[in-house]
């Protein structure tokens, strides 16, 4: 906007100047006193230009924007010895236009021209003109820039320029728009009846956001009735902002909870079929995370024209690296302490370190760049409230892996043996299920899993060796609250959780938070210590 | 009036799931008496002894200990004290310790943290712990870690323990598997022994066990009473042959 | 009580390796080949306090079959109480010169100090306090835990949670334990300045003397009637139910008793390293506690010792010399531990079926149990 640039004292010094000029031109027509202003423009001495613009600004001529662009724009000409006619020319890529008509002319010859320049109150004068011509602008979406600015600034004195610019405006949303302006504008003047003064509260009851509370808050000795509005109208933005806090909240702890379902399920499906608790859990999210990066800086030295798609290599990639390396942990670790879960925890511990080691010896110990594609970025306007795109994406994704994992575990061959393992290990031995080889698969199956969560990880948290170890804490307390070996339990746990973490979070901070959480995790477990969904059956509890 | 029933049990019923295991099961005990127990498979009775001894909660019923004690609101340990003592199907002795420990623990007395941190072993205890040893003929491993010994002495060393505990009532589960004919002779013999100061109530297989024990006789199946009886009698009933002699 | 060849090994160790090294520090002159310089004192002592809390670990899982992946906590609390009472001590010799409140108390604005800092000018409450407060906690904890059977994994998780939870709390700035800092600059303990050779001397051989206590009152324990229950407990727990025993209450106990340990050991620490900070309740540290016992041999009380001692001898010596290998070391440790050695060093020179505690000896036991109850 062209307000940035020009010092704020001369900018509100020239608005209210043309306010008072815009106000006094109403409701006449576009005369002006003191001549031409486009003469005037044509002027050699810089406040005779100013007031041209400022003129032209208020004429409401419909070339006057042209003119005032080229002016700013340096492609304004007028003849250099005076004329009675005083012609000015725009400059444009393809030659000479009258600046009155806007009609392509001949091009005069050079040595008869002379650019306008401008100086700063020049400058100043075509900032407040843009913005007030922003009111009769052809573009709506300028229109409604304009009057937002009048919205926000509230002079008085500007009152009628809004209520004229109203009786022609069109477009509802401006319209809208404009209506708030002149209330707050009416509101910060002495003028207007009870009724009216009580018409523009509601009006801005209706806006209902921190601006407009401000500004309601502001108000002092209004007559009673009034005064009962406007409390009235406070109180009920309190509650519309409360809600949309609210709601934002809620966003962020769905959001939350989608980054822990996916954390979290990985390690319910080993802990739920082997009974295993993998203390380098957190490592596997990790590696998902450095694969993505990986893959990106290999598709960006490669490939670059595939930049875009990079994460979406990057998720199958995550897959099968982290699953890789959780079928080969399985097998050379894992298997030989079956039965033996408290010493399965302690060697995965220290494979978590050996892990986390490893990976700051080859790539450092500092954070590594993961960029987010173009279609993950930005963010979108809700009501009052602003949601990210990228954590949408993640929920998404969320639900996506989690409804491809319970898919996975329904239907078909590996799924069904999966979860014969996970309910009588012995019987489905029996069947001729080759248990070393499910659990190698179902290790593997839960690290993959792991490996994708690092990959959503990696567009919303720093890349680093220790981003597991944020995870894993917040993965076994999903687990444990939603039950062991029950995915719905462990997407209501994730989601219970995140929802708690982050209301929780804007009353006591983030830290208090997490200890609120992990106390209630530990008064819980005494009472449930099964979680909220387990599975039933004896040999389950076997 | 006559005594109270030592044990009794008014309409008990446990379900896991939907599944009845005890089915409004009823049943009376008198002090002093020995009961056998039989049924087929599934028929509840290891249930009744797991809610007897509060390791299950049955959802409807009660089970009256002696004049007015509702086991059902009582749990393992409480129950123990009462007097009740179990003895599982296979050997749960402890195995890392010694045969003396073993029956030292399970010697009635004082439960608590506060008496065995201070406890001394008085010459009571070691009188009673070698006359235990003696009964059990385990006098020579006393000092052996159970772990060693065989399936045969860890069977009595088990009982030993229940005996130590001092319980009015007895529950053995299957105190002949595994055991030789003149075992399961021997073990019969002392359960009749243990009956003269003791009730107890045995579950067993053994059509040949139960009659050498001979005592009344109670036909468990799905989860309630069948028949009740002396063993002519449940051999001649129709409907036993029919659910469990028959197959 | 009697004690056997081991035990009288270990304590013997203790006391006069203790001992000598105080003698050759104290007595020998600095410029003689013999004479133990101070670092090694400071660093003696620093393990006994690890041996402390070692010993305090393997109590709980050595025996009672507690998995504790928390127990840093108590010794860090302990250390705390005392950090509090030497701060104290400080008076008005700090940066800000305020005879009662510590430097961060002024640095953060405050005027006047909290009322749990009272009584902390005393050694005798610090003392107290000690063992008071990690023992209420532990026996508050254990109360809920034990009460409620939760066992195996889900106990140990959650005492992870306990110790990362107080870890997030202590690193607050405004809880007045110093946070982030911590605390730091003490002057003297008892009077006895902290940077005279012949204090850290002192205090080495007093954490000798307390590790050695420690190991009797254990040992006591153990071998008691309450310590042969507990083991019962912890091979065959519905067992011991069986028998009339409530097993809540007596792992109460030997968790109360183990965290009241571990608080001392952290005492004794706290004026021997100068300074505590939040990063002591880490959860990181607490499982590495748990390997020094694994390695040395659990359920034997000296392995606990042995495994401190070695295992920091170990990460002393490679954090200076190759300092990227630590990590991939510690790490190898436990796997190598858990896969290769599940009875520790000290396993590898007793020979016996089954061995204290193993899987198979519980296994059959309870694999019975589920059998008979089925």
């Amino acid at each position: 906007m062209l307000w940035r640039g020009v010092c704020v004292c001369r900018r509100r010094l020239w608005f209210s100047m043309l306010i008072a000029a815009l106000s006094a031109a109403v409701p006449t027509a576009p005369a002006h006193a003191g001549g031409d202003p486009f003469a005037q423009i044509a002027a050699t001495n810089f406040d005779i230009v100013a007031q041209g613009v400022q003129a032209l600004a208020t004429s409401g001529n419909p070339r006057a924007a042209a003119v005032i662009d080229a002016l700013r724009d340096g492609k304004l000409y007028a003849w250099k010895w005076p004329r009675p006619d005083a012609p000015l020319y725009i400059r444009s890529a393809t030659g000479f236009v009258d600046a009155r008509s806007g009609a392509p002319v001949e091009a005069p010859a050079a040595i008869n021209l002379r650019r306008v320049i401008v100086n700063d109150s020049v400058r100043a004068a075509i900032a407040t003109a843009e913005g007030a011509l922003g009111l009769f602008a052809k573009d709506p979406a300028a229109r409604r820039t304009a009057a937002e600015a009048l919205y926000q600034s509230a002079d008085p004195g500007a009152l009628s320029l809004i209520e004229r610019a109203l009786t022609n405006e069109k477009n509802a949303g401006v319209a809208q728009v404009l209506r708030e302006a002149a209330a707050t504008a009416l509101l910060k003047s002495d003028t207007g009846s009870g009724s009216t003064r009580i018409a523009a509260v509601d009006e801005l009851a209706t806006r209902s956001d921190l601006s407009a509370r401000n500004l309601l808050a502001s108000l002092h000795s209004e007559p009673p009735p009034v005064a009962a509005a406007i409390a009235g109208a406070i109180h009920d933005i309190d509650r519309r902002l409360k809600l949309w806090s609210l709601v934002e909240n809620l966003y962020y702890g769905v959001s939350l909870g989608a980054v822990l379902l996916l954390a979290a399920s990985g390690l319910a499906i080993t802990f739920g079929v082997m009974g295993v608790i993998n203390m380098a859990h957190g490592e596997m999210i990790m590696t998902g995370a450095y694969t993505t990066f990986v893959v990106q800086q290999l598709v960006a030295a490669t490939m670059p024209g595939l930049n875009e798609f990079g994460l979406l290599i990057a998720v199958p990639a995550a897959f099968v690296v982290a699953g890789g390396l959780g079928i080969v942990i399985e097998r050379c670790l894992i298997r030989f302490l079956y039965g033996r879960p408290l010493e399965t925890l302690l060697a995965t511990w220290g494979l978590s370190l050996v892990l986390q080691q490893a990976v700051r010896s080859i790539f450092g110990a500092t954070n590594q760049d993961v960029t987010s594609p173009a279609w993950m970025s930005g963010s979108l306007d809700v009501g009052g409230l602003v949601l990210t795109v990228n954590r949408l994406w993640i929920i998404l994704f969320a639900l996506l892996v989690l409804g491809g994992l319970m898919a996975t575990l329904r239907w078909g061959g590996l799924g069904r043996s999966i979860r014969a393992v996970m309910q009588n290990r012995r019987m489905a031995a029996v069947m001729g299920i080759r248990t070393p080889w499910i659990d190698a698969l179902t290790f593997g199956l839960g690290s993959g899993i792991a490996g994708m969560a690092g990959v959503a990880l990696s567009q919303i948290d720093n890349v680093s060796p220790n981003l597991g170890q944020n995870y894993i804490v917040d993965s076994f307390i999903v687990v444990v609250v939603g039950g062991v070996g029950n995915l719905w339990g462990t997407l209501f746990g994730a989601v219970l959780l995140g929802i708690v973490d982050k209301f929780v979070e804007p009353f006591e901070g983030a830290v208090l938070a997490k200890i609120i959480v992990l106390v209630f995790l530990i008064l819980f477990i005494q009472r449930r210590p099964q979680g909220l969904f387990p599975l039933k059956g004896r040999a389950a509890e076997a | 009036m006559s005594e109270p029933t030592l044990l009794y049990l008014d309409g008990v019923t446990v379900s896991f799931d939907g599944f009845k295991a005890l089915n409004e099961l009823s049943m009376v005990l008198e002090p002093g008496e020995m009961r056998a127990v039989i049924g087929p498979n599934g028929a509840g009775k290891t249930t009744m002894m797991d809610v007897i001894t509060g390791k299950t909660r049955p959802d409807q019923g009660r089970i009256v200990f002696g004049a007015d004690i509702d086991l059902t609101k009582l749990d393992e340990p409480a129950i123990a004290r009462l007097g009740i003592g179990r003895k599982f199907q296979q050997p749960t002795v402890f195995e890392t310790l010694t045969v003396r420990d073993n029956l030292l623990l399970a010697l009635a007395g004082d439960r608590s943290p506060r008496f065995t941190l201070w406890a001394r072993e008085s010459a009571d205890e070691h009188a009673q712990l070698d006359r235990l040893l003696a009964t059990i003929r385990l006098v020579q491993e006393r000092d052996r870690r159970a772990a060693e010994l065989s399936h045969g002495q860890k069977q009595w060393l088990e009982i030993g323990m229940l005996l130590a505990q001092d319980p009015k009532l007895l529950l053995i589960d299957e105190p002949a598997a595994g055991m030789t004919d003149a075992e399961t002779a021997e073990t019969a013999e002392l359960l009749r022994e243990i009956n003269r100061t003791r009730s107890v109530v045995v579950i067993d297989h053994d059509m040949a066990f139960v009659r050498a024990l001979g005592v009344k006789i109670t036909v468990l199946d799905e989860g309630c009473v069948l028949a009740e009886g002396s063993i002519d009698a449940i051999q001649d009933n129709p409907h036993v042959i029919e659910v469990y002699l028959g197959r | 009580m009697r004690l056997d060849r081991a035990n009288i090994a270990t304590l013997s160790c203790v006391l006069g390796g203790a001992a000598v090294l105080a003698a050759m520090n104290l007595l020998i002159p600095a410029v003689s080949p013999l004479h133990v310089p101070d670092f090694v004192i400071a660093i003696a002592g620093k393990y006994l306090c690890y041996a402390i809390l070692a010993l305090a670990i393997d109590l709980v899982w050595g025996y009672a079959g507690i998995l504790t992946l928390g127990h840093a906590a108590f010794f860090a609390l302990g250390g705390y109480a005392m950090g509090m009472y030497l701060m104290r001590e400080i008076g008005a010799r700090g940066v800000y010169a305020n005879p009662t409140l510590p430097d961060f108390m002024v640095f953060i604005g405050w005027t006047h100090l909290p009322w749990y800092w009272y009584g902390f000018s005393h050694f005798w409450f610090a003392l107290a306090m000690v063992m008071v407060v990690p023992g209420t906690l532990a026996f508050v904890f254990g109360w809920f835990a034990f009460r409620s059977r939760v066992s195996g994994v889900y106990l140990s998780i959650i005492t992870q949670a306990l110790t990362y939870a107080l870890m997030l709390a202590f690193f607050r700035n405004d809880m007045g334990f110093g946070g982030n800092n911590g605390m730091t600059d003490f002057k003297d303990v008892l009077g006895f300045p902290l940077n005279r050779e012949s204090t850290e001397t002192g205090l080495m051989l007093v954490t000798a003397t307390v590790l050695s206590l420690s190991f009797l009152l254990a040992r006591a324990m153990i071998h008691s009637r309450f310590g042969k229950v507990l083991i019962a407990v912890r091979d065959a727990e519905p067992r011991t139910r069986f028998l009339g025993y409530r097993p809540e209450s007596y792992k109460l106990v030997v968790w109360t008793v183990s965290a009241i340990i571990a608080a001392i050991g952290g005492a004794l620490y706290v004026p021997q390293v100068g300074i505590i900070n939040p990063s002591e309740f880490a959860p990181g540290n607490s499982i590495e506690a748990v390997i020094w016992v694994a390695v040395g041999g659990r359920g034997t009380l000296y392995g606990a010792i042995l495994g401190a001692m070695l295992v920091n001898l170990g990460k002393t010596w490679l954090t200076s010399a190759l300092p990227e290998i630590w990590l991939f070391a510690i790490g190898g440790l436990f796997i190598v531990v858990t896969l290769f050695l599940p009875r520790g060093i000290t396993g590898l020179f007793t020979t016996r079926q089954p061995p204290k505690g193993s899987k198979q000896a519980s296994a059959a036991t309870e694999a019975s149990m589920r059998e008979a109850a089925r």
